[in-house]
């Protein structure tokens, strides 16, 4: 049994198409992070989810059970804002206890539940403030708190920590992730910030145009980006996409650029098929720390590149090299001294590189 | 040389420090003739109201009163009780409040719940709609008075209080709702997503939720309502006469009507008895006021 279960979803506003048949499982327990640029539908997925848009084609499972057509009520789920969305003219308590008031609970229950919650969350002093008095942090908090005391099978999060500063964000990120290692609610998490998916998610599915362009765990989405946006989506620099052709000579395959005499290795690398690679176009990636200034394992590609950027950002660096007139970034500790406009030995580490078809910007 | 460069300064500081000022009493100047020019007419009207005919008669306009003679308010008030003829301001004045509660209550109700609904409940169409309500505000109201006259003979509602309020607030309601959707549209969308998932329907978010954080629009809109509807005239001497006029028609009656002598002073204290009720929202709720106008353009 999955708790979530998308089946070709598809979704317009009008003649624009937002979500494209969408396919999408959870099992219980999990943490699925929807990840994508602004306007990539993910959003709109989360809030059919939850009920508050309606769907044009497919159907939302909950549990088994096809809940296209329930009200966000009866759903069994619950949700936190981006701008926490609690009600202004009610106090934290009133906040908390709204739902299961309008559910019908019992007082007694009602306040048991209240009572459990917020120690929990450690908002058990602030019950008879407003949110106007509270910060940002504590606003989250009871937002948080204002779902988890409806005991929802899925708990759905739309971009809760945007509207918090840098420190206090990372502090509630690590919050969330405790508060569902705890509690082992299935949850829907919707973000733009790539560090947020990959530190929370047991799977994270990119979307870009309203199409799921890769649903895996963080590891694989990392090393094994199933298509050239993906690849160019995670990281920070993102991945370095060489254009090129791959050469295939007696059961040896090696990418060259056209022009040079560079030719690297590819011996280790996974095809999916390993078929048709002479002479096939194609993206050689990698990723810039996976490139280093010395010699890391024996099947280090070295080359010699010239540096033409540095920007010094602290803990590291990140230099700008010319591979054959394309750009190659690079990222190394600050200690590292590189002269500029010479050329420097590097080494490509070749067990994490991806290859992508030019023409269908697919792994291969 | 240095010297030189800091002794210019010196009188450039000195120079730019006359300049101002002399533009900062100029400032003064012209904002106390202004205020001068403001309160004069009310001055004139205070003052006359408080004195005798034969004071009027005597002195000129800005002549201060003998005394607080407060006779020529009770004859404009309450009359000087003779029979026929003997017009004063005290029924009308009820006529008026009968008027405008209900109508200002009704619009301002109607508008918050169609500003509701055209932000949080969208629909197709929803925005012509909204276009539609706008033109409400452009309309010259003298273009509907005969198709009004007649709406109001049809109902069986012509020459009352009743058929005021309904006029009154059906050309509210494109303001009212105006303030209300602009303010709405400020409140974010999501309290409303987050109240449908916990349990609360279309009317139980619009009180427990909207309303609650509406009151600088609700204030904003009642003293709009309630001025336009106080000092309204048109509407006033066409859909009423007699006993059923607001206070404005019976203050234009009363002040045309005299037969034989001008008595300026019952009618400068009738006209400031007209206008003291909207003074009065004024100040109870003036500060909201400003509040209200400018809320919509920074997010609390």
């Amino acid at each position: 049994m999955k708790t979530l279960k998308i089946e070709e979803l598809s979704k317009n506003f009008g003649s624009t198409e937002v979500l494209r048949k969408i396919n999408l499982e959870i099992d219980e327990g999990n943490f699925l992070v929807l990840l994508g640029p602004s306007g990539c539908g993910k959003s709109t997925l989360l809030n059919i989810i939850a009920g508050l848009e309606t769907i044009n084609e497919g159907n939302v499972h909950i549990d088994d059970y096809n809940v296209s057509k329930v009200e966000p009520k009866d759903r069994n789920i619950a949700m936190v804002f981006q701008s926490y969305a609690l009600y202004p003219s009610m106090n934290v308590r009133e906040n908390m206890i709204f739902g299961l008031k309008q559910a019908k609970v019992s007082k007694e229950k009602i306040e048991e539940q209240l009572e459990k919650v917020s120690k929990f969350l450690q908002v058990d002093a602030l019950l008879e403030r407003k949110p106007s008095q509270l910060s940002g942090g504590q606003r989250q908090r009871v937002a948080i708190g204002r779902a988890l005391v409806r005991e929802p099978r899925i708990f759905l999060f739309d971009e809760p920590l945007s509207n918090l500063d840098a420190k206090l964000r990372v502090e509630m990120r690590r919050e969330i992730k405790k508060l569902h290692q705890q509690l082992k609610t299935t949850v829907v998490y919707v973000t733009h910030d790539q560090t947020e998916a990959m530190s929370l998610g047991t799977n994270i599915a990119i979307m870009n145009h309203g199409v799921i362009q890769q649903n895996d765990t963080p590891e694989n989405i990392y090393n094994k980006p199933s298509n050239t946006f993906v690849a160019d989506f995670i990281g920070s620099p993102s991945m370095n996409l060489i254009k090129g052709n791959l050469k295939e000579s007696s059961n040896k395959v090696s990418f060259v650029t056209r022009g040079s005499n560079i030719e690297i290795p590819i011996n280790g690398y996974d095809f999916k098929e390993k078929s048709n690679l002479d002479s096939r176009e194609v993206f050689f990636g990698i990723r810039p720390e996976h490139i280093f200034f010395k010699k890391s394992n024996e099947e280090d590609f070295e080359i010699n590149l010239r540096a033409d950027l540095s920007e010094y950002i602290g803990h590291e660096q990140i230099m700008t090299f010319n591979f054959e007139n394309q750009e190659v970034l690079a990222k190394f500790p600050s200690t590292v001294k590189i002269d500029l406009s010479k050329n420097t030995k590097l080494f490509f580490d070749l067990t994490q590189i991806s290859l992508f078809d030019a023409k269908t910007e697919e792994r291969i | 040389m240095q010297d030189k460069i800091h002794s210019s300064y010196k009188q450039l500081e000195q120079k730019s420090k006359y300049t101002n000022m002399f533009l900062r009493w100029f400032l003064y100047f012209v904002l106390v003739v202004f205020a001068f020019y403001f309160i004069f007419p009310l001055y004139v009207m205070v003052v006359t109201s408080l004195k005798t005919m034969e004071e009027i008669r005597q002195g000129t306009l800005l002549t201060w009163p003998s005394g607080l003679n407060f006779d020529s308010w009770l004859v404009a008030w309450g009359g000087r009780g003779y029979g026929a003829g003997d017009t004063f301001l005290k029924p009308y004045f009820w006529n008026s409040i009968k008027m405008v509660v209900p109508a200002v209550f009704f619009s301002t109700f109607i508008g918050a719940m169609a500003g509701y609904v055209l932000t949080k409940w969208r629909f197709k169409g929803d925005k012509w709609v909204f276009l539609f309500l706008l033109f409400g505000c452009f309309i010259p109201y003298q273009a509907i008075l005969l198709p009004m006259a007649r709406t109001l003979g049809v109902l069986g509602i012509s020459n009352s209080v009743i058929g005021l309020v309904l006029v009154h607030t059906v050309y509210g309601i494109p303001f009212t709702t105006l303030f209300f959707r602009n303010f709405y549209v400020s409140i974010p969308s999501e309290l409303v997503k987050a109240a449908r998932i916990d349990g609360a329907g279309f009317f139980k978010i619009f009180f427990k939720i909207l309303l609650p954080v509406s009151t600088p629009i609700i204030v904003v809109t009642i003293i709009w309502q309630f001025t336009q509807i106080w000092n309204d005239f048109l509407f006033g001497s066409t859909f009423s006469f007699g006993e059923a006029a607001p206070i404005q028609v019976a203050l234009n009656n009363m002040v045309l009507s005299s037969t034989s002598v001008k008595e300026y002073n019952v009618d400068m204290a009738s006209a400031i008895i007209a206008g003291i009720p909207t003074l009065i929202v004024y100040v109870l709720a003036g500060k909201y006021f400003i509040r209200g106008l400018t809320s919509g353009a920074v997010k609390g």
